[in-house]
């Protein structure tokens, strides 16, 4: 067993998998990595199972030091990164000796950088999934839903293969973000229809891992009231004050607001790697062409060549 | 019966059954409910019921959005309600008490009734689970007595006791753990809601029915319950 001692963290550094399935008819949320693209390449670079666990570390001020020889993989971000003294660019695999410190000090590109290790980080399977959600008390290394925290440690069992890097940048970027249009889409205003594709969409600070607000022309739902009903990952829910809200992977299960659509799975990698104050666009998309799309990007992880970098 | 199906998510499809909330919804929930599970088998990733609706989360690798449409038209094509009683029926007690439930007397007010006939009324009713949410092992039920009915408190508690009974509007649920929360207060329950090591983990599943019963205080701390009054969590 190889393990890190936890130095530095804070509540936005948490072990992740692809989330809890199986269980939302119980009011279980489905919690996992935010950019599960970073993730799943993150253990891609270690041959690993592609949902295996991971640590979603959102911003920096994460420090792990080694307490054996540990073999790592970073994908995600570019958080500022340093072993001991050396800066460290994500999208490859490297070591980590003992003694050595690997530190995460602040965003210099995206937001969440997602490190693994070979097996993926040991953890208890809570209801299924290690995925840490604070509010249910379920998932972590403890499996009480905790956030990694100082003095903490983790471990792996795995043994890793050859260094590896990444041919391309993982970090998805660019573009619009796709929006699958829902069945009250035309329960919205023309104008609001028009508003909500074509003009810039400011992501407020208000952001946790339940929702991202998006602060632009407040959209004007004129449909009956709902009753509450499954939301499901990216739905963007417009409450009253016009103001809509992209429910992500700790959203709550069920909920009556109206909803325009929901962002396919490639653009919620996007947006979970956007901080507070940028700017976003939407597209509507449809679901067979957005289902398309993501079974090819799907491809990318058994077609792409491991670059050994040493 | 003509279900509709909307697209919701590149990988979730919403089966609308009924327009309006109400008990006789429930056996035919249930029977779409057991005949989707069967119909996805593993391609099921999640299914989630609500008042209405049933969400379909399938695995978008093992199925197209046409592939699983046909699934859920073939499910639910000679859809027949399921039988009464096929969920379980729960008997929660309860012990009603201003001191863990302080909207007993506002409750009172509003209806005209005494507190006595306040809780008679709300523990006289079998009550449906219609959906799950909110929390993990938060139930959903109703119809709550419309003498009963009140909407949820203006500003919510920050903190509201595990196992708290409250009512919003026609509706009726206790609180699993701790939380914050904006429902009416009417007393508390020992009953374990949410336990990671049961089996099914949540006591109460959708489509099961509940019955509230009346204890005194002594049966209530017999029973495991916590008593600690309200300020003490706030």
């Amino acid at each position: 067993m190889s393990r890190l001692l936890i130095e530095a963290s804070t509540p936005l550094c948490l072990l992740q998998d692809a989330g809890r399935f199986g269980v939302r008819h119980l009011g279980v949320t489905q919690g996992g990595a935010l950019d599960w693209v970073s993730m799943a390449w993150a253990n891609w670079l270690l041959g690993n199972a592609l949902n295996a666990p991971v640590v979603e570390i959102t911003l920096g001020g994460f420090t792990v030091k080694a307490e054996d020889y540990c073999l790592l993989a970073l994908a995600g971000a570019d958080l500022g990164a340093f072993i001991d003294e050396r800066a460290i660019s994500p999208g490859r695999s490297f070591v980590l000796q003992k003694g050595q410190r690997l530190r995460f000090t602040q965003p210099f590109s995206g937001a969440r950088a997602y490190l693994a290790a070979p097996g993926g980080f040991d953890a208890p399977a809570v209801l299924g999934s290690c995925a840490t959600v604070v509010r249910e008390a379920l998932g972590g290394v403890e499996g009480r839903g905790k956030a990694l925290a100082e003095g903490g440690r983790l471990a792996y069992s795995g043994t890793g293969g050859a260094l590896q890097e990444l041919s391309q940048p993982a970090l998805p970027t660019g573009g619009s973000l796709d929006v699958i249009v829902g069945a009250q889409i035309g329960r919205f205003s023309g104008q609001s229809l028009f508003d909500a594709f074509n003009t810039d969409w400011t992501l407020d600070s208000r952001a946790d891992r339940m929702g991202m607000r998006l602060l632009g022309t407040p959209l004007q739902y004129q449909g009956p009231s709902l009753i509450s009903e499954g939301i499901p990952l990216g739905a963007i829910q417009v409450p009253p004050d016009g103001q809509p809200i992209v429910l992500l992977n700790d959203r709550q299960t069920i909920g009556g607001y109206p909803r325009l659509g929901a962002l396919t799975p490639l653009a919620l990698a996007r947006l979970a790697q956007c901080l507070p104050g940028e700017t976003v666009r939407l597209a509507p998309v449809v679901q067979e062409t957005a289902h398309r799309q993501h079974i090819e990007y799907l491809r990318r992880f058994q077609t792409a060549g491991r670059a050994c970098t040493r | 019966m003509k279900p509709c199906i909307e697209v919701v998510a590149i990988d979730c499809l919403m089966v609308r059954l009924f327009e309006v909330i109400a008990e006789a919804n429930m056996p035919w929930m249930l029977a779409a409910t057991q005949q989707l599970r069967g119909a996805f088998g593993p391609a099921l990733v999640d299914l989630v019921p609500s008042y209405t609706t049933l969400m379909v989360h399938y695995d978008l690798t093992a199925l197209s959005p046409a592939e699983a449409r046909q699934r859920i038209d073939r499910a639910l094509a000679d859809l027949q309600p399921q039988a009464q009683g096929s969920g379980q029926c729960h008997v929660l007690p309860v012990w009603y008490d201003l001191r863990v439930g302080p909207e007993l007397g506002l409750l009172s007010q509003r209806s005209g009734l005494t507190v006595d006939e306040v809780i008679r009324r709300h523990s006289a009713h079998e009550y449906q689970v219609f959906a799950l949410g909110f929390a993990p092992g938060f139930a959903f039920m109703g119809l709550v007595d419309e003498a009963l009915a009140t909407p949820r408190l203006s500003t919510p508690r920050k903190r509201v006791a595990a196992g708290s009974v409250g009512i919003a509007e026609r509706q009726t649920a206790a609180y699993p753990v701790v939380s914050p929360g904006g429902w009416n207060l009417i007393g508390r329950t020992p009953a374990k809601l949410f336990d990671r090591e049961r089996d099914g983990y949540s006591l109460m599943q959708p489509g099961d029915t509940v019955r509230f019963q009346a204890v005194d205080h002594a049966e209530f701390i017999r029973l495991g319950g916590d008593d600690a009054p309200l300020e003490a969590h706030a």
